[in-house]
């Protein structure tokens, strides 16, 4: 066995690209294990989760971790990594004369008006917003671990210019029917969103999606948008800027918890506009995500379905298995089963985990992206005797993983325990929504299309539901 | 709301070709993370609440710029130097840092001012520093090619903006080869001199004085439609100069006291010489730039300036302190016998020229003198292109027809040379490095790289104070 790990400094890419390379190099005759990612402190524990070592880096380096067989030649192997490096690296066409733009101003002096969509790194995201402020434009900042005051003043100076923040932290956003980030594929129709929720908008749109209505736009505002600090300056845009829409009947404002003031100064807010609000604020004694989806489809006189079940979680629970464990990538419907469940259960018999939080994302894909960590923590939460059923869900949507269910489902089956998924997606989705739920339910698992009856299941299933 | 029809996306490939999938259009950034240690400073600049419109109005003062000859006169009438007073190219500097280029001028302009009679022998007058003094022609109102020398005798043009009448100054220029700006001090580098003050300068003043004004801006705007860069090529600038001159300086030679041989000296000394222009495009650059100086919260570069041993710069949210670093050696080619080992580092106030968005900047519309630095056509194209991701607006008098007429790219964004590491280029003629030598060849040479981290933190403490 020879390990190989060495850094390179000034060499960048992304944190999906450098996935792709991992993977292509781990494909390669002999890697035991291969890692080629950016020296940031996630990246250096997830390397000596792995049994590298790795010496001391900055995170603008790049790591290259090798653990290799006899069989193979650590020579053939880097040339591997550095053909996938390079591959992934070359500029998409055009000679050295014509050069992709280095910066989003650049990029929107041969763009202008575009909208602009911010993924890099937190801690440069201003930086690029900014740049799109500057030239008039909206922008959607997808990065996470961006600094609060950062965002404050990110948003002040798009305020007072009447332009649109979406995010930071923002997963998904439709906007006139074009899905950004991780955004399901819907109808057009009569419901505007406003989502201070990345995966709290997209269980809204699959049930609306399910119930047959459709949206216009989806604007997320990011999840600290109704925080203390934060006071809503972008829901305001958002409100105003649907208020303004003529095909929006009906407008959904969708928060994780809100600071109680600044909920009431928004809901204050608007009740000024003339188009109606469906408040749907996550909270203690408040309704759930689906709850808040039935109620918009009374508003617009709709039948309220039945909320699709497949499958059902047949396996026994084990003597001591008395615990909820909840393995989760969607922030706020991990949220929301903390609430439903938390009341039901108490908080001790409930243990859930989001692997989209800021801590988990340092450097690393979003685990609609990368389930890797995900995937690796289901396996130890099967091997603990007292996890009694097992509570996931599962993304779907434009840049989500391509076949989520396929990595998930042997593992469904490897957790032999009660396992209930929810699986968020519309029936345009590209990953095909009754085929994902079909592979789940196949593997063992009781498949909800809503979260919150995913979750009152899963207690139900461990006798809870005093 | 409508769906947008064209996208930027910035970071991960996935997220725009998830959007390609839905039959939008996007332009992809080629995103890397900036310069070491910056990330803090960027974020404080870009927040700045000021800088937007600073920036704004930092351009806009400086394209208002129209800069006319007025007049030609001596220094020491028209920037008031005494005897013993230097100025030199470049951030300040003392004679024990000094090179051998802006030693073998000092030294030779000492003697032409008749403080020493022989240039060999100033070394003293100035390591004991008593009867003379060094001064940044940038203090001074001025600008400098090369070592940047100037003493009271040497005859300046003198440049006005008419809308606010501030003013910029430079010496005659030489021509190539044995001259002093290039550190050179032999007898018939004086004579020249002396000629220079003498006949050449008196008759451009009576030329001028009995033509009016000389509108340099606009023999600029089409000088680079003629193959100029206006820093390392001048020759239709200087052709142009002369047909606007010439008849003037014919009819009014006699009255000054000129024979016809004056005059046809004087006009085959600014016909041989391909870069007597440069002199008129320097100080026109400055007095466009100085209009953008001490703009509080606005991050462009009003000046880039080296003395052979430091280079510097100035920003107009920064007042007038100067960011230096290490000059850098040029690389380009050599004349004659010269090799790397005889070149000085960089020298010169003439980077005011690509700081005014011309010179390596506008390499594209030279296709004539890639070669003199050692480069070829597409790199020339590039390098122009290149040069618009660190700017901040395009001149829309100075334009580039080979680029479809595009602007020069104007206004150095500090933040975008920190956010990109895209160095400003520069071309420019080598210095020898020992005193007395002259010029040894020419080339591309970017400033140090850590000026602009430098000067980027200083406009982050600036900014958050004034949060």
């Amino acid at each position: 066995m020879t390990e190989h790990v060495e850094l390179r400094h000034g060499a960048y890419a992304d944190s999906v690209t450098l996935l792709q390379v991992s993977r292509t190099v781990q494909d390669e005759a002999g890697v035991v294990a291969a890692q080629v990612a950016m020296a940031t402190p996630l990246n250096l524990e997830v390397l000596a989760g792995m049994g590298f070592t790795v010496p001391a880096a900055a995170p603008d380096d790049l790591v290259v971790a090798l653990r290799l067989d006899e069989s193979a030649e650590l020579d053939s192997v880097l040339a591997a990594v550095d053909a996938a490096l390079s591959r992934s690296t070359a500029p998409s066409g055009g000679t050295t004369e014509h050069a992709p733009p280095r910066t989003t101003a650049t990029a929107l002096r041969l763009a202008p008006q575009a909208l602009v969509l911010v993924s890099v790194p937190g801690a440069h995201a201003l930086v690029e917003a900014v740049d799109a402020l500057d030239a008039g434009s909206d922008v959607m900042v997808f990065s996470d671990n961006v600094p609060l005051a950062q965002e404050v003043a990110l948003k002040r100076m798009a305020s007072e210019r009447h332009l649109l923040v979406m995010g930071p932290d923002c997963g998904t956003a439709v906007v006139g029917g074009l899905g950004l980030g991780f955004a399901n594929v819907t109808s057009p129709g009569p419901v505007g969103i406003v989502a201070a929720s990345g995966t709290g908008c997209q269980q809204l749109l699959a049930l609306l999606d399910h119930a047959g209505v459709g949206v216009s736009s989806a604007l997320g505002v990011g999840g600290r948008d109704l925080s203390a600090e934060v006071r809503g300056l972008s829901t305001r845009t958002a409100l105003t800027r649907l208020d303004a829409d003529p095909g929006v009947e009906l407008i959904v404002l969708v928060s994780k918890p809100p600071a109680s003031d600044v909920a009431a100064e928004i809901e204050e807010y608007a009740d000024s506009l003339a188009t109606p609000v469906e408040l749907a604020l996550l909270g203690p004694g408040q309704p759930d995500l689906t709850a808040a989806a039935e109620s918009v489809l009374r508003r617009l006189d709709r039948d309220v379905p039945a909320w699709p079940v497949t499958g059902s979680a047949d396996a026994p629970l084990l003597p001591d298995g008395s615990i909820l464990r909840g393995l989760f990538v969607g922030g706020t419907l991990c949220e929301e089963s903390r609430l439903i469940a938390g009341e039901l259960l108490g908080a001790d018999r409930v243990d859930l985990v989001d692997f989209g939080a800021d801590e988990l994302t340092g450097g690393r894909a979003h685990p609609m992206i990368d389930p890797t960590l995900r995937l690796e923590q289901l396996s130890r939460a099967a091997a603990d005797v007292r996890t009694g059923v097992v509570l996931l869900d599962v993304v779907l949507g434009h840049g989500a993983e391509p076949d989520p269910s396929a990595l998930l489902a042997p593992a469904v089956t490897a957790a032999e325990r009660p396992v209930v998924v929810s699986v968020v997606g519309t029936a345009h989705d590209p990953q095909d929504l009754d085929r994902q739920v079909r592979i789940l339910a196949e593997a063992g698992a009781e498949v909800h299309l809503s979260n919150a009856t995913a979750t009152r299941r899963a207690v139900e299933l461990l006798g809870g539901g005093r | 709301m409508t769906a947008p029809d064209h996208v930027v996306g910035v970071g991960v490939d996935l997220l725009a070709d998830a959007i390609e999938a839905q039959a939008v259009d996007v332009t992809r950034v080629d995103w890397r993370p900036p310069m070491p240690g910056t990330e803090a400073g960027l974020a404080t600049v870009a927040a700045d609440p000021r800088r937007r419109a600073a920036n704004e109005e930092a351009v806009a003062r400086m394209l208002r710029v129209q800069a006319m000859l007025v007049d030609v006169g001596p220094a020491s009438a028209i920037l008031g130097l005494e005897p013993g007073h230097f100025l030199h190219a470049g951030p300040p500097i003392t004679w024990d840092r000094a090179s051998g280029p802006l030693r073998g001028a000092l030294m030779g302009a000492a003697a032409l001012e008749g403080l020493v009679d022989d240039p060999e022998d100033a070394g003293p007058l100035f390591e004991r520093g008593q009867h003379v003094s060094l001064e940044p022609c940038h203090h001074r109102g001025a600008v400098g090619p090369m070592a940047g020398v100037v003493t009271p005798s040497m005859w300046m043009f003198v440049l006005e903006d008419p809308d606010t009448g501030a003013r910029t100054h430079c010496t005659l220029n030489e021509g190539l080869g044995k001259v002093l700006r290039y550190g050179a001090y032999a007898p018939e580098v004086l004579d020249r001199l002396r000629w220079m003050a003498g006949v050449l300068g008196p008759l451009l003043q009576a030329a001028v004085r009995s033509s009016g004004p000389v509108d340099v801006t606009g023999i600029l705007t089409q000088m680079l439609q003629m193959g100029d860069e206006a820093h390392n090529r001048n020759r239709a600038g200087t052709l142009m100069l002369m047909r606007d001159l010439a008849p003037a300086l014919v009819s009014a030679a006699a009255d000054a006291g000129f024979t016809t041989d004056d005059v046809a000296d004087a006009l085959r000394f600014v016909g041989g010489n391909d870069h007597f222009f440069l002199n008129l495009a320097m100080p026109a650059c400055k007095l466009a730039l100085d209009a953008a100086r001490d703009i509080p919260g606005s991050t462009m570069v009003v000046a880039m300036a080296r003395n052979g041993t430091d280079f510097g710069i100035q920003v107009s949210g920064t007042g007038d302190e100067w960011f230096t670093g290490p000059a850098q050696l040029a690389d380009g080619l050599f004349l004659g016998d010269y090799g790397p080992d005889d070149a000085n580092p960089d020298i010169g106030d003439s980077a005011i020229t690509e700081t005014a968005g011309i010179g390596g900047f506008a390499m594209a519309t030279a296709p004539a003198i890639v070669r003199l630095v050692g480069g070829s056509v597409p790199d020339a194209l590039a390098t122009t292109r290149r040069m618009h991701e660190i700017t901040l607006a395009e001149n829309p008098r100075w334009s580039v027809p080979v680029l479809e007429f595009q602007g020069v790219p104007t206004g150095i964004d500090v933040t975008r040379v920190c956010r990109t590491g895209v160095l400003p280029q520069i071309n420019t003629g080598m210095a020898g490095r020992v005193a007395g030598v002259g010029q040894v060849g020419a080339g591309l040479v970017t400033p140090p790289a850590e000026v602009f981290p430098t000067a980027l933190a200083r406009l982050a403490e600036l900014a958050a104070a004034a949060d």
